[in-house]
C-alpha cells in the first residue's frame, strides 16, 4: 500500500520582529513518508521543529515552501480532514464546556449520527482514563494531565485512519502513561497510523516502529527503530541495583569477571553489566553476601545518542 | 463508519457552531446586562410618574431605546472583538481546524452565534420596552417602537461584523477602538458630509462623500425620535434596511475570511 503520509521538502520561516523583519527557518527541507499500520515516532530536542511540522499538516500554519499529502490528499483538502485526528501540544479547550459537552460539540462538527453520540462520547472519556465523575466538570477546572486526555478522547471521535500526537505523554501521571501507551498499541492493533512525537526514550522504545529524528529543522535519521540503533554501533546495557550489600563487598565477589561496572549507592550497590547473561552471575554473588535486588534497568545509550546527537 | 466519513455539510457546521457561541455568551454572562436593562426601565416608570401620561411614554420610549443602542453596541463591540481572537489566542481553534472544518465556516459561525446573542437581547429588551409602556398607558406605542427596534437590530448586525473584521488583522484592543470609530462616524456621516460641503475644501468634501458610500449609514437605521412621536418605519426603510444590511454584512465578511483564511497560528 501507498504511504499515508508523506512530506516533502517542507521549510517553514518564522518572522521575527514588527520593523524589521527577520527570519527564523524552523523547519528545512524536511522529506518523509509514514506508512500504514504503524507507530511512527517523530522525535527531536526542544525546538527541533517537530510542533512546526505537525501544524503544518494540520493546516494551522503555512508552509514557506513545500507541500505535503494524508491518505494521498494534499492537506488542504478540508474533506480529508474527517479521517485523521490531532491532539495538540498542551491541548486547551472551551473554558465554559465540561469534558462531555466538549465531546458532544466535536462529535457533532463531524458528523456523527445524534443516536451514537453520546455512546461514543462516553467510550473515549472511559477509555482515556478520565474519572467519571469529572466528565461533568468544566474544563477550566481540569489539570494539565486532565486536558492531555480529553485532547487524546477527542482526537479518536471520528475513528480516524491516522492520528497525529504532539507529545501526548505530556502532563500524564505514570498510571496515565501506561493508559494512553496501551490505548496507541491497541490503536496500532487496529491499523491505525499513529503518528506521535516525543521526547521521552522508554516511550520510544516501548511503541515505535520507525522513527525520524529532526535536528535544527533539519531530518537528521530516519528509518527503522531497530536499525538505527544497532547501525549506531552501541551495545546495550544494564543497571543492576542490589541493597544490603555495599559496593565494596560486590566488587570484591565480581573480581574474577571481567565488564562489570561497580558504584556506590545508598544501602547498597549499582552494578552495570553489557550482557544479559551477566545479570544471573550479578544476581548470585549479591544474594550469596545477603544482598537482595531492587531493578534492572535497561540502558539504551545509544538511543539517547541518536536524540541529541552530535553537533557535527 | 460512512456516516462519519459523508461528514455534514456547511450549514449544519456553522448551525453547530453558531449555537456553542450562543451557549458561550450565554454561560460568560453577557445577558446580564438585562438586569440593569430591566431596572432602568422599572425605574423610569415609577419615578417618571410626575409627568403627563403622553410625556412620560415618550420619555421611556427614548431611554428605553437608547438603552437597547448602548447595550448591544457594546455588546456587538466587545463580543465581537473577542470573538475569535480568544480562540485563536488560548489555542481553541487547533483542534477545530485539524477538523473538516473550513475557516469560512468558522468565522460565519460564530458571527451568526453572536447575532443570535444580541437578537435575544435586543428581543428582551423590547419586551421589556414594552411591558413599560403598557405599564404607564402607552399601548400603542408599546406595538410601535418595535419598529424602531429592528432597525437598531440592523445597526448592530453590521457593527458586530465590522468587529471581526478588524479583530481578523489586528488586536482586540485596536479592533474595540476602531469599531467604536466606525460606529460614531456610522451615526454622523449625513451631518458630516453636509458640513464638509459648506467648508469648501474639495478635498475634504471627497473625503466625507467616500465615507458616506463607504461606510454603514446609521443615520437612517436611527428611529428613536421618531418613534417617540408614535411613528413607524415604512415598510420600505424596514424592508430596504434588511437588504442593504445583509448586502453589507455579506462584503464584509467575504472580507474578514480572505484575511482569515491567510492567517498562521503560532
Ligand atoms: N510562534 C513562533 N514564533 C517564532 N518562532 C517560533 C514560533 N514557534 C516556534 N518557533 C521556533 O521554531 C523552532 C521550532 O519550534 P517547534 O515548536 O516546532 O519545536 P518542537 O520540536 O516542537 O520543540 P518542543 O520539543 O520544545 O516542543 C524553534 O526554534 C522555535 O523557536
Ligand atoms: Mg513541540
Amino acid at each position: 500500500m501507498t504511504n499515508i503520509i508523506e512530506i516533502e521538502n517542507l521549510s517553514k520561516d518564522y518572522e521575527k520582529g514588527f520593523f524589521k523583519k527577520k527570519k527564523i527557518r524552523a523547519l528545512d527541507g524536511l522529506t518523509l513518508s509514514v506508512a500504514p499500520g504503524q507507530i511512527f515516532g517523530f522525535l527531536g530536542g526542544n525546538g527541533a521543529g517537530k510542533t512546526t511540522t505537525i501544524k503544518i499538516l494540520m493546516r494551522l500554519l503555512f508552509p514557506t515552501e513545500g507541500g505535503a499529502r494524508i491518505l494521498g490528499s494534499d492537506i488542504s483538502d478540508v474533506k480529508m480532514h474527517s479521517r485523521i485526528g490531532y491532539c495538540p501540544e498542551n491541548p486547551y479547550f472551551y473554558d465554559y464546556l465540561n469534558a462531555s459537552e466538549l465531546m458532544m460539540y466535536f462529535a457533532e462538527l463531524l458528523g456523527i449520527e445524534p443516536s451514537k453520540r453520546r455512546g461514543k462520547c462516553e467510550e473515549l472519556l472511559a477509555k482515556v482514563g478520565l474519572q467519571e465523575k469529572d466528565w461533568n466538570r468544566q474544563l477550566r477546572k481540569f489539570s494539565k494531565g486532565m486536558l492531555q486526555r480529553v485532547g487524546i478522547a477527542q482526537s479518536l471521535i471520528n475513528d480516524p485512519e491516522v492520528v497525529f500526537f504532539d507529545e501526548p505523554m505530556s502532563g500524564l501521571d505514570p498510571i496515565g502513561r501506561r493508559e494512553i501507551r496501551q490505548l496507541i498499541e491497541e490503536l496500532r492493533a487496529r491499523g491505525v497510523t499513529v503518528f506521535m512525537s516525543t521526547h521521552i526514550l522508554s516511550d520510544i522504545e516501548a511503541l515505535c516502529d520507525n522513527v525520524a529524528i529532526l535536528r535544527n529543522g533539519k531530518l537528521a535519521a530516519s528509518g527503522n527503530l531497530h536499525d538505527l540503533l544497532t547501525k549506531s554501533g552501541e551495545v546495550q546495557t544494564f543497571e543492576i541495583i542490589v541493597k544490603n550489600v555495599s559496593a565494596e563487598i560486590m566488587r570484591g565477589e565480581l573480581s574474577n569477571a571481567a565488564g562489570f561496572d561497580v558504584g556506590e549507592k545508598p544501602n547498597g550497590a549499582s552494578i552495570m553489566v553489557s550482557e544479559e547473561d551477566d545479570i544471573a552471575t550479578v544476581l548470585s554473588a549479591a544474594r550469596s553476601r545477603g544482598g537482595n535486588l531492587v531493578s534492572v534497568q535497561p540502558v539504551k545509550q545509544s538511543l539517547e545518542e541518536l536524540f541529541v546527537g552530535s553537533e557535527e | 463508519m460512512s456516516d462519519v466519513r459523508s461528514g455534514s455539510n456547511s450549514i449544519k457546521k456553522i448551525k453547530t457552531i453558531a449555537l456553542n457561541a450562543f451557549r458561550e455568551a450565554v454561560r460568560d454572562r453577557i445577558l446580564y446586562n438585562l438586569v440593569i436593562f430591566v431596572l432602568l426601565i422599572t425605574a423610569a416608570a415609577i419615578f417618571l410618574g410626575d409627568l403627563t401620561a403622553g410625556q412620560e411614554a415618550r420619555t421611556i420610549v427614548n431611554l428605553g431605546l437608547g438603552a437597547i443602542l448602548v447595550f448591544g453596541t457594546f455588546i456587538s463591540i466587545f463580543v465581537g472583538v473577542s470573538l475569535v481572537s480568544k480562540e485563536i489566542e488560548k489555542k481553541t481553534v487547533y483542534a477545530i481546524f485539524s477538523k473538516p472544518i473550513g475557516r469560512g465556516e468558522f468565522i460565519t459561525g460564530k458571527y451568526l452565534g453572536l447575532c443570535l446573542t444580541l437578537f435575544v437581547n435586543v428581543m428582551i429588551m423590547g419586551c421589556g420596552l414594552s411591558l413599560a409602556l403598557l405599564f404607564v398607558g402607552g399601548g400603542n406605542l408599546a406595538f410601535r417602537v418595535w419598529g424602531a427596534t429592528l432597525l437598531i437590530f440592523y445597526q448592530l448586525v453590521i457593527l458586530t461584523a465590522v468587529a471581526i473584521l478588524f479583530s481578523s488583522f489586528s488586536s482586540p484592543a485596536l479592533s474595540a477602538l476602531l469599531t467604536f470609530l466606525i460606529f460614531l462616524i456610522a451615526h454622523f456621516s449625513t451631518a458630516l458630509r453636509e458640513l464638509s460641503a459648506t467648508l469648501g475644501s474639495s478635498a475634504s468634501e471627497f473625503l466625507f462623500t467616500a465615507l458616506y458610500y463607504l461606510l454603514p449609514n446609521f443615520s437612517t437605521f436611527s428611529f428613536a425620535a421618531n418613534a417617540s412621536r408614535g411613528e413607524f418605519p415604512s415598510l420600505a426603510l424596514l424592508g430596504g434596511g434588511a437588504v442593504y444590511t445583509c448586502f453589507y454584512v455579506a462584503a464584509l465578511l467575504a472580507m474578514t475570511i480572505l484575511i482569515f483564511n491567510r492567517r498562521n497560528f503560532k
